[in-house]
């Protein structure tokens, strides 16, 4: 588990579009990220945040601009909608982050299960190494696919949305986990939809189809910059004295572009 | 008195033994058992990844478009991997062209092209010109296998068990969540490719004994069967080939004594088979759940808890 030293970025996107054969669906995407950041991608639906994945994980190719990633890449996606009867435990799943270090005709050895184990330990998901899969709470599963991860060496981890349909304490034992993985030099990028919580991190990148803003969230998440984020959909009201105004966003759809 | 039963106690058993090894001495029924058996593991092994990619449909597309190409093999006196070959490059031309210019949808196109080519074939194979024998391909003849399509089909059968055995871990990545294969080292269009090309020789080893309309069952009834009561992807493969054997052996004895077709038997027995599995499944979850009822408190069930409010501050 090597972490990047000095100021290497992880990735580098520059003057990204992007789309599926048809109108654009991400357009003029353009930042980077240094190691042991945790970055926040706010934007609606069809916004764009699963278009960015799919581009830096390589299973859609740019249309226009550039996508370097230094290093591996490991992405956590929701699994509520996945089919939870595939015939494979916790161990299986986590293992499967040794494909890119093994030969893929080779079986995977003792060397890589007690690695698997090892990651799954981390996430502190040892003891349920031989549930099967699918009948792992959302958040158990989350955190097999985190160690799937670890397993693969990821120095940038996408997580899609991972902190819809957990309780809250599965979701400060996630956010403890993120915490400790960026210590360790890893970059995290976090689609979400909770503007609140994106606050507490170290960057934000909002998409609304372009890129509307990238930079600190203190100084980015203004008032217009989330309005021009989420476009009509938001609404405000005063909250008496206090300066600050609550914003209440409609209730989600997953994004599925 | 005793020894009398004791006599007759030999002479049933002598008898049951009898019926149970007589369909196996003459060669007609052991090269069709050698067949049963080859189509068994492949079909049951392959079928494991048909049923979890969820591409039953496909593959019983692919294996009706093969057939005008292994007829045309059979009358120009090609071999039949190469009218295999050719029929699947000629469908597949055929759908990407009717789907991208025609604008009628892949479905759409998949339909038309599958069943012109299917019935192209049929007219083909059912013209009073054509050789006796011809029909086979349509229904299977698995008691008329002869030594040379066994020697073809195992062959075939150890081509496809090596590229199975290879391509396992690949196959299990790209199905477990195609989109994020490719970043641990998954590769879905190998993945595609490859099982397109498995399904046609299965095709290839299973139409002398199942026929172009039956080799579906094979391909998808034994994991379909093994679905039902395994929860990991290797014991799912055992019982997947110990089903199709099964079902293989018992359509055999069925064809022998009652005098039905032996690739129509084959396929029914592995379809009551399943039926069998998934009544007999259910029952036995449902005595499951019965006498899990005021257990502990599933650990997961703490976990799952309502989406949180969209409630911002700004």
């Amino acid at each position: 588990m090597t972490a990047k030293k000095g100021n290497d970025s992880i990735v580098e996107v520059s003057k990204l579009s992007a789309s599926y054969g048809g109108t654009l669906v991400l357009e003029n995407v353009h930042f980077q990220v240094e190691p042991s950041l945790k970055i926040g991608i706010l934007g609606p639906n069809g916004g764009g945040k699963t278009t960015l994945f799919r581009v830096l994980l390589g299973e859609l190719a740019p249309l226009r601009g550039t996508v370097i990633v230094h290093g591996s890449c490991g992405y956590v996606p929701q699994t509520e909608r996945s089919r939870l009867d595939y015939p494979v435990s916790a161990l299986d799943v986590a293992l499967m982050g040794t494909l890119t270090r093994i030969p893929w005709w080779r079986r995977p050895r003792r060397a890589e299960r007690l690695q698997a184990l090892d990651a799954l330990g981390k996430v502190g998901m040892k003891e349920l190494a031989d549930e099967q899969f699918g009948e792992l709470s959302g958040g158990q599963r989350q955190r097999v696919l985190i160690a799937r991860a670890l397993v693969q060496d990821a120095q940038l981890l996408l997580l899609d949305e991972p902190f819809s349909g957990l309780d809250s304490s599965s979701a400060k034992r996630l956010s403890l986990l993120l915490d400790q993985l960026a210590a360790e030099g890893r970059s995290i990028l976090i689609a979400t939809h909770d503007v609140e919580q994106a606050r507490a991190w170290d960057l934000v990148l909002c998409l609304n189809r372009h890129q509307i803003a990238f930079g600190d969230p203190s100084k980015t998440l203004t008032r217009s910059v989330i309005q021009a984020t989420y476009g009509g959909e938001i609404v405000a009201f005063s909250e008496g004295a206090s300066e600050q105004a609550h914003l209440i966003l409609p209730p989600h759809h997953h994004d599925t572009s | 008195m005793l020894a009398e039963r004791y006599l007759n106690v030999i002479g049933d058993s002598q008898e049951a033994w009898r019926i149970i090894v007589d369909p196996w001495t003459g060669g007609i029924m052991q090269r069709a058992l050698a067949e049963a058996t080859l189509l068994s593991v492949v079909g049951g092994l392959l079928g494991c990844w048909i049923v979890l990619y969820e591409v039953s449909y496909s593959a019983e597309s692919l294996s009706h478009a093969l057939f005008p190409g292994l007829v045309i093999a059979v009358l120009v006196g090609f071999p039949l991997v190469l009218g295999a070959g050719i029929g699947v490059t000629v469908a597949a031309l055929l759908i990407a062209i009717f789907s991208r210019s025609l604008g009628i949808g892949r479905d759409t196109a998949v339909a038309v092209v599958i069943s012109a080519m299917f019935g192209a074939g049929i007219v083909l194979a059912l013209s009073p010109r054509s050789p006796p024998g011809i029909q086979g391909l349509l229904f299977g003849d698995i008691l008329g296998v002869s030594d040379l399509d066994l020697l073809l089909a195992a062959g075939l059968a150890a081509v496809t068990l090596l590229a199975l055995r290879l391509l396992h871990r690949q196959l299990l990545v790209v199905g477990f969540d195609r989109m994020s294969a490719r970043s641990v080292g998954g590769n879905p269009r190998l993945v595609d490719t490859a099982l397109l090309v498995l399904v046609a020789l299965a095709t290839l080893i299973a139409i002398q004994g199942l026929g172009s309309l039956l080799i579906v069952a094979v391909l998808v009834g034994p994991a379909a069967t093994a679905r039902l009561f395994t929860r990991r992807i290797v014991p799912m493969m055992v019982v997947a080939v110990l089903v199709a054997f099964t079902a293989s052996v018992s359509g055999l004895y069925l064809s022998y004594y009652v005098g039905t077709a032996g690739g129509a038997s084959v396929a029914g027995c592995i379809v009551v088979l399943y039926l069998l599995v998934l009544v007999g499944n259910s029952i036995v979850r449902r005595l499951l759940k019965v006498r899990n009822l005021g257990g502990p408190v599933n650990f997961r069930s703490s976990e799952t808890a309502q989406p949180p409010i969209q409630r911002r501050t700004l």
